[in-house]
């Protein structure tokens, strides 16, 4: 195993009783990477995030943070973590919280008392430092919660769902302290479900479904390859859109719309001069890239991993 | 160990902000101040009514030692309450919560965090001893002059209990529920304060059977066997002769069962720290 890789995971298994929540998960995730965690409610993601964090112990295969064993509490001294639904201790303000979790990550007195200031700035809660968690909103604990996993200028950053249930204020924040990560060089480990935050902050994705990995891919070769054309025009008939089939297997003609998919925008002027010349009035011709969301529906099924 | 002072500290901020600290004082210091008030007017009684023969002087030392057990009776039972009570949820809880994971997932082992619950939950336990206790036994000095014999070691053994059941309990709060677990240490504690009276009630009518039973239940769990070893050590002299007092002993939980009960509490603490480690948080 490789002490270059932020995560890794060899054939990682976990059984509850009878059921297997992962059942073998092998993985890399580059230093430096954003890399998304992608899978339908109970696919065995937060399991997964678990068990990389030593919260829950594998019933076989092993696991490494920076080339160090899981099971060793030395392996998260460089790692944050966002649990998700955001339970804390909430008697506790949030000046104290953050300074409780800096002891806990052995964090010298003077850094802590220069750096819990400059969280609570970049969260924007420093006018509510002496407010007890218990009276906060889940934004306003979604966060603290980030301060709280940013408080050991971590290398690598584990988010478990951190934007579900959140207005698009907490969901912007996220998204801006990703992109601040990125730029630092920071690993940030992304699990969640919904699509449009993965499609913006993701270099790379992985799919799971009844705890397995079923395809790992950058996004941008995810998402450049394929796309939807669709045509609206007057005096389209059969012919014509057989005609298209030189170019796409998938031609589907529905009154005044054509669709049909590419493999990429090379053959789109030519389609276009085709069109004209077997004299259809073209009023407009849209390619689309294909959304995440529809790969996600292609790659992990329609039946949510129920 | 940074982290072992660090949760200890965080268990009694939690106490204080929960107002369970400070409920427990409040109520404590009311208890104080009813028993001395109680203690106040028995003995002006007993100085106008009784002279100062012998036998007035043996029947208000009986009297002084009857009250201060019965005081510090309701004392052990006020202090194991306190000791399950306040430590039933503090595992199980951070549990069903979540509120465990973002301390678990820092560069920590899991025995400091149950290790630094104790010493927490030790510590306020055995302030709130003292305070009880020792306000007991002050109040008999002050009022009475009245001291019983063996007082510190009556103590001791009362605060052995008190940590008995809360090493108890953070065992049991780190594989059951919250709810399950009161039901198991308040469950255990009942076996044996009954067995407890089985024991006593068996040697008063020799009835070896009865007293084997009690001594099972003591091996279950011997806390009730502390405080009859404390009750022992406390009681006056004629007490131990003529019996008769509910705190009087008859069957006295030998020194090996104190030594029971401190092997018990280890193991105890080492199996809380064991079942917290394996468990899947």
């Amino acid at each position: 195993m490789s002490a270059s890789l932020a995560i890794e995971t060899r054939n990682l298994q976990k059984a509850f009783g009878e059921k297997l929540a992962v059942r073998d998960l092998s993985l890399q995730v580059e230093r430096g990477e954003v890399f998304g965690f992608l899978g339908p409610n109970g696919a065995g993601k937060t399991t997964s995030v678990k068990m990389l964090l030593g919260l829950i112990r594998p019933t076989q295969g092993e696991s490494r943070l920076f080339g160090m064993p899981t099971s060793l509490p030395a392996a998260r001294t460089r790692v944050g973590f966002l649990p998700e639904h955001f339970r804390f201790h909430d008697w506790l303000t949030a000046a104290e919280f953050l300074r409780l979790h800096a002891e806990l990550y052995h964090i010298p007195a003077e850094t802590m008392h220069r750096r819990i200031p400059a969280l609570l700035e970049l969260v924007g809660l420093e006018a509510h430092a002496g407010k007890r968690l218990r009276t906060f909103s889940k934004g306003m604990l979604q966060r603290i919660g980030l301060a709280q996993a940013l408080l050991n200028e971590p290398e690598l950053v584990i988010l478990d769902e951190p934007t579900s249930g959140l207005d698009p204020v907490g969901r912007r924040l996220v998204r801006d302290i990703i992109r601040d990560l990125r730029h630092k060089g920071t690993t940030v480990f992304l699990n969640s479900h919904l699509l449009s935050e993965v499609e913006i902050t993701c270099d790379r994705v992985a799919f799971i479904k009844h705890g397995e990995i079923l395809r790992t891919s950058t996004l941008q070769s995810l998402v450049e390859g394929e796309l939807t054309v669709t045509v609206r025009a007057a005096h389209l008939n059969p012919g014509v859109a057989a005609g298209l089939e030189h170019w796409s297997k998938n031609v589907r003609l529905d009154g005044e719309h054509l669709s049909l998919t590419l493999k990429g925008e090379a053959d789109l002027p030519e389609i276009n001069r085709y069109l004209v010349a077997q004299g259809v009035d073209v009023y407009a011709l849209t390619p689309e890239k294909v959304s995440l969301e529809d790969l996600f529906i292609q790659i992990v099924g329609t039946d949510g991993g129920l | 160990m940074m982290t072992v002072w660090t949760v200890a500290r965080l268990t009694i901020r939690e106490a204080q902000r929960r107002w369970i600290l400070w409920a427990a004082l409040l109520l404590g210091l009311a208890f104080l101040v009813v028993y001395g008030l109680g203690f106040y007017e028995m003995q002006k009684d007993i100085q106008r009514q009784m002279g100062s023969g012998i036998m007035a002087r043996v029947g208000a030392l009986e009297f002084h030692s009857f009250y201060g057990l019965a005081g510090l009776y309701v004392v052990n039972f006020l202090a194991s309450i306190m000791a399950v009570l306040t430590s039933v949820d503090t595992i199980a809880g951070e549990i069903s919560s979540g509120t465990v994971h973002t301390l678990v997932s820092k560069p920590v082992q899991r025995r400091e965090i149950v290790i630094g619950k104790w010493l927490g939950f030790a510590f306020m336990l055995t302030l709130y001893l003292l305070l009880m206790a020792g306000g007991t036994v002050g109040i008999g000095y002050i009022i009475a002059g009245f001291l019983a014999p063996n007082v510190l070691r009556g103590l001791l053994l009362m605060w052995l209990n008190v940590l008995l059941l809360l090493s108890v309990s953070l065992a049991g709060g780190s594989v059951l529920s919250t709810l399950a677990n009161g039901v198991l240490v308040f469950g255990l504690y009942g076996v044996a304060f009954i067995g407890g009276w089985v024991e006593q009630i068996g040697s008063f009518l020799d009835n070896a059977t009865a007293v084997r039973i009690g001594i099972v239940c003591s091996l279950i769990i011997p806390s009730d066997a502390l405080w009859r070893r404390a009750a022992f050590e406390m009681q006056s002299a004629l007490e131990g002769v003529i019996g008769g007092s509910p705190f009087a002993t008859n069957s006295v939980p030998s020194p090996f069962m104190v030594g029971y009960a401190v092997l018990y509490t280890a193991v105890a603490v080492a199996l809380a720290v064991q079942l917290f480690r394996k468990r899947d948080l």
